[in-house]
């Protein structure tokens, strides 16, 4: 064996080595990174939750928790509705083509019933929870304002269908959960098996 | 028995122990054989300070990990529980919430004084990196220590800045939620938040100023007038400029650090809320996953590059903006073209871009803590386009910058 045979023998076996111990603590690393996702338990606890809205007026939020988040359901009334449809300011994404929904909600009420609103309440820019907005024209919000809701932390708005307006940090509108009716006042959040999209 | 003996007692003993640890040694070369520029002025005085802050983080913390509960039940009440119940929690708790400012304070200052002197330019590149490492370090160990009380503004605070990597296309919301642990920022959150901000972090804190002081004590402090004193030594080796760090430097430094200590102790005893800005006034109340407090903002160390942030009326643009004005100062080192390392000898073009940066600096850290609306945002705007130009356009201006001839000695007038 030459001298020169022996160093390229030893260079691979070093190359060879190293390479073998990366994969090992690339593969040791997995289970510490898998680690931090959503526990057992954490998963069991975004169970869905029922909604009681015999009590709820029209024009009226109920405020829910689901999976941790805050839940809307808003009863709109006829003039919210027809509101919603003469109004005209610039949305981001009015066919809700790049917002998050169920098939069944991706229509302009993002509803399964008209009247009944059902969506997540976190900003989809970083999270905060917007509030109700319902006044026509308050002086904060502007003449144009025909009720929706508005993020308090960085002013993204908010149609009375969760739809984003052009020109604010919020990217899409915000987010309806799967949901079904159980009977006519009861909401099942978290659960929409069954609901034809 | 005589002195004597007992010195020389003494002297064998540290014989026994140089012999088997280069005590000795590390001591000549970092302190009494380390020498600096005769010129240090008071600007010199916050890499030290800074590690006097550590050092009352490490030991506050370590006192309040043994009452606080990292539990999304028990949380807020344990803080509570050290403020009232435990004998001079008050204190302990107030010096760690009074240190996280002062650090900032600190390691701003450090940072402005380097973009005085030019202490990042060659050699000190690598310094100035690990500087920032330390830096960004520091900011996530102020951030996951904020959740740590459980209060409402530490809640939306989390929640804010947590979903800011929801704006990454494609991995953004799988991050999100491995970052979380769950759907929402929960007790699994706080648990880890707080296994990052008592163990992880600080053992890499600790281990990168280290780094940071021996990476300092290769290449020499630099001086108020960016000179090499090294390059001028006497017949002995040691710079004719420089002076030994102990004695002249550690007796400076303690009159700093006496200085220092009378204003955080008057923060600490008087002031330790600060009107709001050291603790904020929404956090006195425990954290609620249903509603927002009216008007969130971080704490004023953070506020410069939240308010970068909301300048965009656009989620990644914003995200990006904010990350690219941290990732602009790793660069300082390369964009800066100019040889002259000091501010006493540079031309008059870097002295108006420094203090138009430094005034957008501070603009930014006000605005920030506003709400965002009406002329704030455009205010914003406008400071974070001189931000950016700052360093976007310091390669073009300091290239030909009319510089003054620089001295070989240091200048130095005698007290």
């Amino acid at each position: 064996m030459s001298s020169d045979e022996g160093l390229s023998r030893r260079h691979f076996l070093t190359v060879a080595t190293t390479a073998v111990g990366g994969v090992g603590v690339a593969l040791a690393a997995v289970p510490f990174l898998a680690s931090w996702k959503p526990s057992a338990r954490a998963q069991a606890a975004g169970a869905p939750v029922e909604v009681d809205i015999s009590k709820l007026e029209e024009g009226g939020l109920l405020r829910v928790e689901w999976r941790g988040k805050p839940v809307w359901v808003v009863k709109r009334t006829p003039q919210m509705l027809a509101n919603l449809e003469s109004s005209d300011v610039d949305l981001r994404d009015p066919g809700s083509v790049d917002s998050e929904q169920p098939e069944y909600a991706q229509n302009e009420l993002r509803s399964l019933k008209p009247e009944i609103l059902v969506l997540v309440a976190n900003c989809t820019h970083l999270g905060c929870v917007p509030t109700d907005r319902f006044e026509v024209a308050p002086a904060d919000l502007g003449a144009d304002w025909v009720g929706g809701f508005f993020c308090p932390c960085h002013g993204s708005k908010f149609d009375l269908a969760g739809r984003v307006f052009a020109g604010v940090p919020a990217p899409t509108n915000l987010s309806v959960p799967p949901y079904r009716f159980l009977s006519d006042n009861l909401i099942l959040v978290g659960d929409d098996t069954g609901v034809a999209a | 028995m005589s002195n004597g003996n007992a010195e020389s007692r003494g002297a064998q003993f540290l014989g026994w122990i140089d012999a088997r640890f280069p005590l000795s040694k590390m001591f000549k070369e970092h302190m009494s054989e380390y020498y600096a520029g005769k010129n240090f002025n008071f600007w010199y005085v916050f890499g030290v300070l800074a590690i006097v802050v550590l050092v009352i983080q490490l030991i506050t913390g370590i006192f309040l990990t043994m009452n606080y509960k990292p539990s999304a039940a028990d949380a807020f009440a344990s803080v509570e529980y050290i403020m009232r119940d435990v004998e001079w929690g008050w204190l302990i708790r107030y010096m760690h919430s009074t240190g996280a400012s002062a650090f900032f304070i600190v390691v701003y200052l450090h940072m402005f004084r380097a973009m005085l002197y030019g202490s990042y330019k060659k050699p000190r590149e690598l310094l100035w990196l690990i500087g920032m490492v330390i830096y960004v370090a520091l900011m996530a160990e102020g951030f996951f220590g904020y959740l740590l009380p459980w209060g409402q503004m530490s809640y939306w605070g989390a929640q804010v800045i947590v979903s800011l990597f929801g704006a990454l296309p494609y991995i953004g919301e799988p991050l999100v939620e491995w970052i979380r642990g769950d759907y929402y920022i929960s007790d699994i959150t706080l648990n880890r938040f707080f296994a990052l901000h008592v163990i992880a972090v600080p053992l890499a804190l600790v281990m990168l100023v280290v780094v940071h002081i021996l990476a300092l004590h290769e290449t020499g402090s630099n001086n108020p007038d960016g000179i090499e004193i090294k390059e001028n030594k006497d017949a002995n080796g040691i710079p004719v400029d420089g002076v030994a760090f102990h004695p002249y430097y550690t007796v400076k430094d303690l009159v700093a650090i006496v200085i220092f200590l009378i204003v955080f102790c008057s923060v600490v005893f008087f002031a330790p809320e600060m009107g709001g800005y050291f603790l904020e006034h929404a956090n006195f109340e425990p954290a609620n996953s249903l509603k927002t407090p009216e008007h969130i903002a971080p704490v004023w160390y953070f506020t410069p590059f939240y308010a970068i942030l909301r300048a965009v009326p656009d989620k990644l643009g914003g995200v990006v903006l904010m990350g690219g004005a941290i990732v602009v100062l790793f660069l300082l080192p390369w964009l800066d073209r100019c040889k002259v390392k000091s501010i006493r000898y540079r031309g008059w073009t870097y002295k108006v871009w420094l203090a138009a940066f430094t005034v957008s600096f501070v603009a930014l850290g006000w605005l920030g803590l506003l709400p965002a609306e009406g002329v704030y945002t455009t205010l914003a705007r406008i400071f974070t386009a001189i931000y950016f130009a700052f360093f976007i356009f310091m390669p073009f201006y300091t290239a030909r910058e009319k510089t003054k001839p620089v001295p070989d000695r240091l200048v130095y007038e005698k007290h």
